[in-house]
């Protein structure tokens, strides 16, 4: 299995993750070889075997009452921000 | 020596007076100062919030009635967020995080009078299985060939907690595993490393990485110490859907339960091509010890067992992609400079504060989910995966657990790591198809190889029965007598 340049180039775009031309092509030989390896499953029939979708013992996911449990903690949420004005997370001017 | 104990026996003769919380977190904190510049177990060190902590529990014990891990100094892995103290999941993109919140299981450790020591190191978001994709260095593995002092790695994701519980720098420590993060560095390092059924403790606060696959888990030298930790860690948790709704068992009971007619399959898929012989030996070895406990010893087959890798390396990074999409340098961690646009932005943060194989697993798992992908690769790794689980649904029919060796070999040095990303997922061949059931299963050490090396054997259960996979450990460890400890560790320090 190998990957074209511009597949690669989409799958990174996609992810956003910025890779320069040298690292778009290390990422496209070594995904080639992960998804060659993963190929493997071929060969197992899957006919009318339904998907596993999660690993949960339970029928059906629980639900609780629709009340506020947490909150108001504007200081907390905004702890972390790399850059802030007020109760505003900002991100650098990118428009003109 | 104080940091030679047991945390059941730490935890008695706290009672007794026979040393104060205050002198047990002080032994672990002055090794850590002396060791930890070396084996790197540790990413932030908590000596003062240690020490203030193990005060409270000296109060705590002196007024009796405390908690079982009261005083017990614990290694947490930085992947549990921890209120107040820096929570990096070994990446660049958190080295700034503070988390203004507790995760569950840290905060049910600290409900039972644990004492954190600090936060240990790990493969980068716990993708890796050699402790090697740290963005905070390398953990040395404090064992080491006998004659040889080549640096060896301590396994992975959960290395620095597997190096420091090892090395006597803490009683125990979280780990977490997703495809035998908590088992294959527990192999590697000589301890016991337990990860319970899917579900059984909560995942909130934890950062995710694979969210049908992670699973937080104690790390110990002995089986009981296991127990113990277990008992404070697991629970119903109304903040994690996936949490199950279950009583908790007395685990710690579970030790001494009788093996009479247990039924102990062996599954003839765990036994490839080119496994060493050494390696067969020793599962030889636990075989015969759990047959004189009085277990029945059973042939079975897992026949979708070799296609557990590869429906891992599709699912775990697909869920990974997903989970990792938060990391956009917006609203916490590190923003990158300079960047020209909001897409330059997200790209420039994700490229510089993610390491190569954090890049490579999301890149993976965003193929895998992409239009045009998504039915070849997802969708049929997903229903393998059923085949994987109905394999152990049957197995269980027929047996009450399975004994397996945890990893194809013992631990390897730093400079022999493979450069093929897909010889490095070759290491958790045997403890990934139990992560994609849900299964809890353990690692026990059991005998060291023949260059002196730990190797450790696997026990997997039916789902929510650990207490089986404790009282096998037990039975294995008791019968294995391995008391075998690392040339470094506290006291002992080369």
């Amino acid at each position: 299995m190998s990957l074209d340049p511009a597949t690669t180039r989409r799958i990174a775009r996609l992810a956003r993750i910025g890779l320069d031309d040298q690292e778009t092509e290390a990422v496209r030989t070594q995904l080639g070889g992960i998804l060659g390896w993963i190929e493997i499953l071929n060969e197992v029939d899957v006919e009318g075997v339904p998907p596993m979708v999660g690993t949960t013992m339970h029928a059906a996911l629980p639900q609780r009452e629709d009340i506020v449990t947490d909150g108001d903690c504007q200081e907390k949420v905004l702890s972390n921000a790399p850059d802030r004005a007020g109760p505003f997370f900002t991100v650098p001017k990118v428009v003109e | 020596m104080l940091t030679d104990l047991t945390i059941a026996q730490a935890a008695e003769g706290l009672r007794r007076r026979d040393f104060s919380a205050a002198e047990l977190t002080k032994a672990h904190t002055g090794a850590i100062g002396q060791l930890n510049e070396r084996l790197n177990a540790y990413i932030t060190v908590t000596a003062d919030k240690a020490e203030a902590a193990a005060t409270q529990a000296d109060k705590a014990l002196a007024a009796g009635d405390a908690p079982t891990l009261t005083g017990i100094p614990l290694g947490i892995k930085d992947l549990f967020c921890t209120e107040g103290v820096k929570t990096t999941a070994a990446s660049r993109i958190l080295g700034n995080f503070i988390p203004p919140y507790e995760s569950t299981v840290t905060a049910n450790l600290l409900k039972n009078g644990a004492v954190f020591l600090g936060k240990t190191n790990l493969d980068e978001f716990a993708m890796g299985s050699a402790n090697l994709t740290s963005a905070f260095g390398e953990v040395e593995n404090p064992w080491h060939r006998t004659g040889d002092a080549s640096v060896l790695v301590p396994g992975g994701s959960s290395g620095g907690s597997a190096a420091a519980v090892a090395a006597h720098i803490a009683m125990g420590a979280t780990g977490t595993d997703t495809g035998g993060s908590i088992r294959q560095p527990a192999a590697y390092c000589g301890i016991v490393g337990l990860k319970p059924t899917y579900g059984r403790c909560s995942r909130w606060g934890t950062i995710a990485f694979a969210s049908s696959l992670d699973q937080a888990g104690p790390m110990t030298r002995t089986v009981e110490d296991a127990a113990i930790m277990l008992q404070a860690m697991a629970g119903h948790d109304p903040k994690d859907s996936t949490s199950a709704d279950l009583a908790v068992p007395d685990y710690r009971a579970a030790t001494t339960r009788s093996l009479k007619g247990l039924r102990v399959g062996i599954p003839a898929e765990y036994r490839p091509e080119g496994m060493s012989a050494e390696l067969l030996a020793v599962w030889q070895k636990g075989i015969d010890m759990l047959r004189d406990a009085g277990c029945e010893i059973v042939d079975v087959s897992l026949p979708h067992t070799k296609y557990g890798l590869a429906t891992y390396y599709i699912i775990a990074p697909a869920e990974c992609s997903s989970n990792l999409a938060r990391y956009d340098g917006v609203r916490f961690g590190v923003r990158a400079e300079g960047a020209t646009s909001l897409d330059d932005l997200y790209e420039k943060t994700r490229h510089d504060g993610f390491g190569e194989e954090v890049r490579r697993r999301i890149l993976v798992g965003t193929y895998v989910l992409s239009a045009g992908y998504y039915d070849a690769y997802y969708l049929k790794a997903q229903k393998v995966r059923t085949l994987i689980r109905r394999d152990f649904t049957s197995a269980f029919e027929k047996v009450d657990v399975l004994l397996t060796p945890t990893a194809p070999t013992a631990t390897f040095g730093r400079d022999e790591k493979p450069e093929d990303p897909v010889q490095m997922y070759l290491n958790d061949i045997f403890t990934v198809p139990a992560s994609m059931a849900g299964q809890p299963a353990m690692s026990v050490p059991v005998a060291l190889d023949s260059r002196g090396l730990p190797l450790g054997l696997q026990l997997i259960g039916r789902h929510f029965d650990e207490e089986t996979l404790i009282a096998a450990g037990a039975a294995l460890e008791k019968a294995a007598a391995f008391s075998a400890r690392p040339d470094l560790r506290a006291g002992a320090a080369a």
